[in-house]
């Protein structure tokens, strides 16, 4: 559904920034992993295509509120990084595919890196609602690009944190902390997100463990809903044959094992209505 | 006084003229979760092809002033899918569905429309001749009168006559009117335009072409001056014939104005990825408009910029007596 909400609060957090939104209608729908899509730039704006963000907390303060991290990437979320305490905010949502929860209470790592992070946080909620034990591997390329370590330490049995520079917990990437994490934990689940290399580097070190893994990717969306066909990536269906998805309804969530990550940006040969198959070159 | 907003394309009657435009309304069902679809003029399909098709390679889109660059490149399930499940989806619910079908070949485009003549639930079938024509070095059928109105006459001969045929042009051409009317005389009931204009954007941190395929289709409320101007000629030329204009419509004074030029339908595309809610907005907003300038009929201000200078405006008499 569509809301025009109204900005509470913002905050910076290191590299970050956070608006808290008056969004009744989005808030009680939303489950973790789900996202919204924001109106940029006012009313008589060039910006033409609103901007996806995960949902990070939700309240039921003022009738229902989300918040959303970001950081700043283009004009986009220049304007958003601008929005003051009772500023409007038009959004969509709740859209896309939340998480599966597992039914028993088993052991969940939570790999996040950069932004990527923030949509862990409501997932780790339910989890622990549900008696899972819950552990998190966040990182980033420096110390303020890390999110949510605090909260992390307070929830969280463990937390390991990366950085790329070295600045904050061990030097390197998630995915290299990931293994002893695993192994440590016992772990019988991964959910991760972050950036594309991210998630295929943690859906490798999950499938050598041969632990299910869930991983929200992040395509470029014109619509957020279903109906552009912008956001498309080679995912593995049911039946073992390779089509090109739509992150924004059949995702953001996925089986990483079912995501052809070497094959993004590409139309895998053998996906369905590959060019070589009817007719080509069309559009 | 609500203003009558019936329209028509050819003879079928529409009960608004706002409809959506090809391939930016999905299947249907990921807009009926925001608004019922009954309430459209009609809904444009995405144009369906033969065979299953993949599409381009990501990243597809990127934005541009006032605007969205995209090469999707006609992704879709191909005519046996979208038959079983997309059109029997919406016409079991009685929405009225005009199917758009593309193809490489003349014989892809006279296939589709021989899989569409017993297909329940086609009020009308939309021709996108913005199509690579295989037969011809890839150079698509809407450039040139000549080969689009081979593919308009195939299609028109094979659909049963009920089922008016709407020939969609593209805006990349030298002569849009002879375009059109080779449309015409190969038996288009009535035309849509515009299609993307072509465009292009370099991503100047990478320093390559923002979308994979290099270039892609232009859309959004840059275009809608060409948009105008086009149904401005045609209908200029071709006075009778029904046209449904596209590009760049936002808003209810937006699609006034392809009304005004000689549209007597107009289709929103890309602003339903800003606002699911487009069409009903847009409707609502040029029925207002209408409504404050006088009208009673919608029909009556289809091409009423074309009138002279000067010329008094066709305000109804009982709205200037009191
Ligand atoms: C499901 C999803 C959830 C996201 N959640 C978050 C989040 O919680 N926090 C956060 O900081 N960012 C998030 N992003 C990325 C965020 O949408 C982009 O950073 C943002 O759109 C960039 O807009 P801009 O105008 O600042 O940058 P520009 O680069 O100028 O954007 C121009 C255009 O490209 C699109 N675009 C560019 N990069 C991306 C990208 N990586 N993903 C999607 N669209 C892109 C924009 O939507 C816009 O149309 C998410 C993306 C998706 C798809
Ligand atoms: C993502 C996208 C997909 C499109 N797919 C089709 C299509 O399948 N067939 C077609 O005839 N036109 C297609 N178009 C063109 C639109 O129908 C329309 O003519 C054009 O975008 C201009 O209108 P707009 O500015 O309102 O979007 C597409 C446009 C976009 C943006
Ligand atoms: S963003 Fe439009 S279909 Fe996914």
């Amino acid at each position: 559904m569509q809301v025009t909400g109204t900005v509470l609060t913002t905050r910076r957090v290191d590299a970050f920034h956070a608006l808290t939104v008056v969004a009744p209608g989005i808030a009680e729908r939303t489950r973790p992993g789900h996202f919204v899509t924001v109106a940029v730039g006012g009313p008589s704006t060039s910006m033409l295509t609103r901007r996806a963000l995960f949902v990070h907390d939700v309240k039921p303060d003022y009738g229902g509120t989300v918040e959303l991290v970001f950081t700043v990437r283009g004009p986009g979320t220049r304007w958003l990084a601008d929005r003051r305490a009772r500023d409007p905010l038009d959004l969509v949502g709740p859209l896309g595919r939340p998480f599966p929860v597992p039914r028993d209470p088993v052991a969940c790592v939570l790999v996040g890196a950069e932004y990527g992070s923030a949509v862990l946080f409501p997932l780790a909620d339910t989890l622990l609602a549900r008696g899972c034990r819950v552990d998190f591997v966040l990182g980033g390329a420096g110390a303020e690009r890390v999110f949510g370590a605090m909260r992390a330490r307070r929830v969280a049995q463990t937390t390991t944190l990366t950085t790329e520079d070295g600045s904050l917990g061990l030097r390197g990437r998630v995915a290299d902390a990931l293994p002893s994490v695993i192994a440590d934990t016992r772990a019988d689940a991964v959910y991760a997100c972050g950036p594309m290399d991210t998630l295929r580097e943690v859906t490798a070190v999950a499938m050598k463990f041969d632990i299910p893994v869930q991983v929200v990717v992040e395509e470029a969306m014109a619509c957020g809903v279903g109906i552009c066909m912008t956001c498309v990536l080679p995912v593995i269906g049911e039946d073992g044959t390779t089509r090109m998805v739509r992150a924004c309804v059949e995702g953001p969530v996925f089986r990483g094992e079912r995501v052809r990550f070497e094959d993004v940006g590409t139309i895998p040969f053998d996906a369905i209505g590959a060019p070589g198959g009817g007719a080509r070159h069309a559009g | 006084m609500p203003v009558d907003m019936r329209t028509f394309l050819a003879h079928v009657e529409l009960a608004t003229p706002v409809l959506t435009a090809a391939g930016c309304a999905g299947s249907g069902r990921e807009l009926a979760q925001f608004f019922d679809l009954h309430r459209l003029g009609a809904l444009v399909t995405p144009s369906v092809t033969m065979a299953p098709r993949a599409g381009r390679p990501t990243p597809r889109m990127t934005e541009t002033p006032s605007g969205l660059l995209n090469a999707v490149g006609l992704q879709g399930p191909g005519i046996d899918a979208f038959l079983e499940r997309d059109l029997t989806w919406l016409a079991q619910r009685g929405i009225r569905t005009i199917v758009s079908i593309g193809g490489g070949t003349v014989a892809e485009y006279s296939a589709l429309a021989r899989r569409l003549t017993d297909a329940p639930g086609v009020t009308a079938v939309e021709v996108n001749l913005a199509c690579p024509n295989l037969e011809d070095r890839g150079r698509v059928f809407a450039r040139e009168g000549g080969a689009a109105a081979e593919v308009v006459a195939s299609v028109r001969s094979i659909l049963r006559g009920d089922v008016p045929v709407i020939a969609k042009l593209s805006p990349d051409v030298a002569d849009i009117v002879a375009v059109a009317r080779a449309c015409v005389d190969a038996g288009a009931d009535a035309l849509c335009m515009i299609n993307n204009p072509l465009g292009m954007s370099i991503d100047t941190l990478t320093l390559r072409p923002a979308l994979a395929a290099v270039t892609g289709g232009l859309s959004g409320p840059a275009i809608l001056p060409l948009a105008v101007r086009c149904v401005w000629q045609v209908h200029e030329a071709l006075p009778g014939v029904p046209l449904i204009g596209v590009g760049g419509v936002l808003s209810g004074s937006d699609a006034l104005q392809l009304i005004l030029a000689g549209a007597c339908a107009v289709g929103v595309g890309t602003a339903l990825f800003h606002d699911p809610y487009a069409c009903l907005r847009i409707e609502r907003e040029l029925e207002d408009l209408l409504q404050a300038r006088g009208f009673q009929r919608l029909a009556d201000a289809v091409g009423l910029a074309h009138r002279p200078p000067g010329s008094s405006p066709r305000i109804p008499l009982e709205e200037n007596t009191p």
